[in-house]
């Protein structure tokens, strides 16, 4: 058995609703795959939470369990061989991992909707735009064919895809990278969600219009009040847009912090290697940085903390021990709030 | 798409042509005659064979047989049977309904069946119900079919008496279920597996993700987003079997007496009724192209990524 994060909830948030209380909270939740070779534990008692009109990045490399936990939240894992063996969802106060399939089916796409990495894939490539648009609107509101088609060419023309009218019979094919994550977006907006959770949502697309699409979604969400989960390993990205940040690793969150806090003091080693592996302008011709070996083998997470064997400065303590995601003060023992790290020398990394 | 089609069916000509050919040259290297065989056992004066040989334009060389022939066919003559004097013509018109009869309950047996055990399959890849069909359309692949032919006239006919053992001059439509069932159920086979592999396959992609995610019902799901993807490969080949369930009647035609295309070419082809087979093959292999165009049109309605210029 893993040992769990037996600590509370992420940072309180700025702007609950319903009465306190955040949108989604994930509890202590554990993910993992049966394989032939054993047991993967993608996801090892990963807390946060999000509130209306806030942005949460999850940060990681590939395989840290940002992805599975999202798709977890979603309910769009395969199970088998996925399982969940522990923990809790919690949207608006209702665990979703207890609710019925024909309960959970109506949460999706119209309380929490998603967003995904690759458009031309996660579209449907023999659908129109239009159909597999409107199809939002007829499975959940039960408009006709014709009302549908209007609210697609409508909600393509919100997301600024250039003659809306025209295009709406398109098939995603037709479109460029950028147009189709649009379209994407677009039908995750349609029923105007509570939640929009975006796994990597420009990953796909080249420079100039990864930023175009993350200002889009960005000032979407501040207009319907959205919360947002975006998912990245771009500390690019998430520097623009998100009010707090999850760093995970192998399966577990190592820190969490608001935004801007993490970038002038990460307080794990591990978002300290993030950070400086950016490349920066000012140390044009030097060697950068990378982080040494490579991430942590699931079936086997390493003993004590999971980041212990790529560490700089690791300790016995780190391989025996796993550090508790626990809150980090300033020197003095002042509060910083939302900070937390699971690093047993955060106090050295974070004021040393 | 209107000059794709035209040129499709222009290509049809040299295909017409050279299948005719090959058949005609078959018919011409097998050994034995067929005013020879007109004489059975008795022995015959060889003049009297010669001048009806030479009547019947079979002493010419053989360019000049296939020309005859071929001109022929351009005028809607098939040419004459030479035993029974029958034209050409008529025998296909008796036996061709009947074999399309045949066919096309084999083809509607073989879709609905095939598919229907593939959906069933592909949903739950990898358990007890997907195993079990492996194994039956292995069996089915396996065993040939006038094995398989026997096996059924023996069970249901003699056994336990649902059906008469030989299909009557008449052909009536339910007399030709079994036999269909038999001669469709190869195809079953492969059909079965192959929208099994396309819908496992079609089940893992990331649109299916993303249609769970839109929170859309199960049947939707299935039916809209997984169905019209996996379709695909299975319609293709669905337009390939039509020719080979026309040209594959041969044996199970010849197990149940059912009196059609295959009945036919094999009386043929034992009398060496060289313009009979040529006739009926050149219709199969016509019929063949016809199907593969629709099947190639078909492809494009299905997949809107394919486009025809």
């Amino acid at each position: 058995m893993t040992i769990i994060d037996k600590t509370a909830d992420v940072p309180a948030s700025r702007g609950s609703t319903d009465g306190g209380g955040p949108l989604l909270d994930v509890r202590d939740l554990h993910v993992e795959f049966k394989t032939r070779d054993g047991v993967v534990k993608a996801v090892n008692g990963v807390n946060y939470s999000v509130s209306a009109g806030e942005t949460l990045a999850v940060l990681g490399e590939s395989g840290s369990g940002k992805s599975v936990t999202a798709q977890a939240i979603m309910g769009i894992l395969d199970m088998p061989p996925g399982r969940i063996p522990q923990g809790e969802i919690l949207f608006r106060g209702q665990d979703m991992l207890t609710m019925g399939y024909e309960e959970r089916r109506k949460i999706r796409g119209q309380k929490i909707a998603m967003i995904f990495q690759d458009a031309l894939s996660s579209l449907n490539p023999v659908l129109s735009v239009g159909y597999q648009l409107g199809e939002m609107f007829r499975v959940h509101q039960g408009l006709s064919k014709k009302d549908a088609k209007a609210k697609a060419v409508e909600l393509m023309d919100r997301v600024r895809i250039p003659a809306a009218k025209e295009r709406v019979d398109d098939y995603p094919h037709q479109f460029s990278g950028g147009m189709r994550q649009r379209i994407m977006i677009a039908m995750a907006l349609a029923l105007e969600p509570d939640l929009i959770i975006a796994d990597e949502p420009t990953t796909a697309l080249d420079v100039t219009v990864q930023a175009q699409v993350m200002d889009l979604l960005a000032e979407l969400q501040r207009e319907y009040n959205m919360g947002l989960i975006l998912i990245t390993h771009d500390l690019g990205v998430v520097a623009d847009v998100a009010d707090k940040i999850a760093v995970m690793y192998a399966g577990r969150i190592v820190e969490t912090a608001p935004v801007h806090e993490l970038y002038k003091r990460p307080a794990h080693p591990y978002t300290r290697g993030l950070l400086d592996s950016i490349p920066r302008l000012d140390q044009k011709g030097q060697e950068l940085y990378a982080i040494k070996g490579l991430p942590p083998n699931l079936l086997k997470i390493p003993s004590g903390c999971a980041f212990n064997p790529r560490c700089p400065k690791a300790q016995d303590v780190c391989r025996t021990d796993v550090p508790a995601l626990l809150s980090v003060t300033e020197r003095d023992g002042g509060e910083l709030p939302g900070r937390r790290s699971a690093c047993h020398f955060w106090k050295e990394q974070i004021h040393g | 798409m209107g000059r794709y089609v035209a040129r499709r069916l222009l290509q049809m000509i040299p295909v017409f042509i050279g299948s005719t050919l090959l058949v005609f040259l078959m018919m011409y290297a097998l050994p034995g005659d067929p005013v020879r065989a007109l004489a059975g056992e008795q022995a015959v004066d060889q003049a009297q064979i010669a001048q009806m040989k030479k009547d019947l334009g079979l002493d010419l060389p053989i360019w000049q047989q296939y020309w005859n022939y071929l001109t022929g066919l351009f005028q809607g003559d098939f040419g004459t049977q030479i035993a029974t004097q029958r034209p050409v013509a008529e025998v296909i018109g008796d036996a061709f309904p009947i074999t399309v009869r045949l066919a096309l309950f084999a083809f509607a047996f073989t879709a609905i069946v095939g598919i229907a055990m593939g959906v069933l399959a592909g949903l739950k890849a990898d358990t007890f119900r997907d195993r079990g069909l492996l194994v039956v359309t292995l069996l089915l692949i396996s065993v040939p079919s006038f094995v398989l032919g026997f096996l059924a006239q023996y069970f249901f006919a003699h056994q336990l008496g649902w059906v008469e053992p030989n299909v009557s001059a008449l052909a009536e439509s339910h007399e030709l279920i079994l036999p269909a069932v038999v001669l469709g159920s190869l195809s079953l086979a492969y059909v079965a597996r192959l929208t099994r592999t396309s819908v496992a396959e079609n089940l893992r992609s990331d649109y299916m993700r993303t249609a769970v995610a839109k929170g859309l019902p199960r049947r939707r799901i299935v039916g809209v987003h997984l169905m019209r993807n996996s379709m695909i490969p299975v319609v293709t080949f669905l337009g390939t079997d039509i020719g080979t369930l026309m040209g594959g009647a041969v044996v199970t035609e010849g197990i149940f007496n059912v009196q059609g295309v295959g009945y036919a070419v094999f009386g043929a082809l034992k009398s060496r009724e060289g313009s009979t087979v040529v006739g009926i093959v050149t219709l199969i292999v016509v019929v063949y192209l016809v199907a593969s165009l629709l099947v190639d049109l078909l492809y494009a309605v299905l997949d809107p990524r394919i486009r025809y210029a």
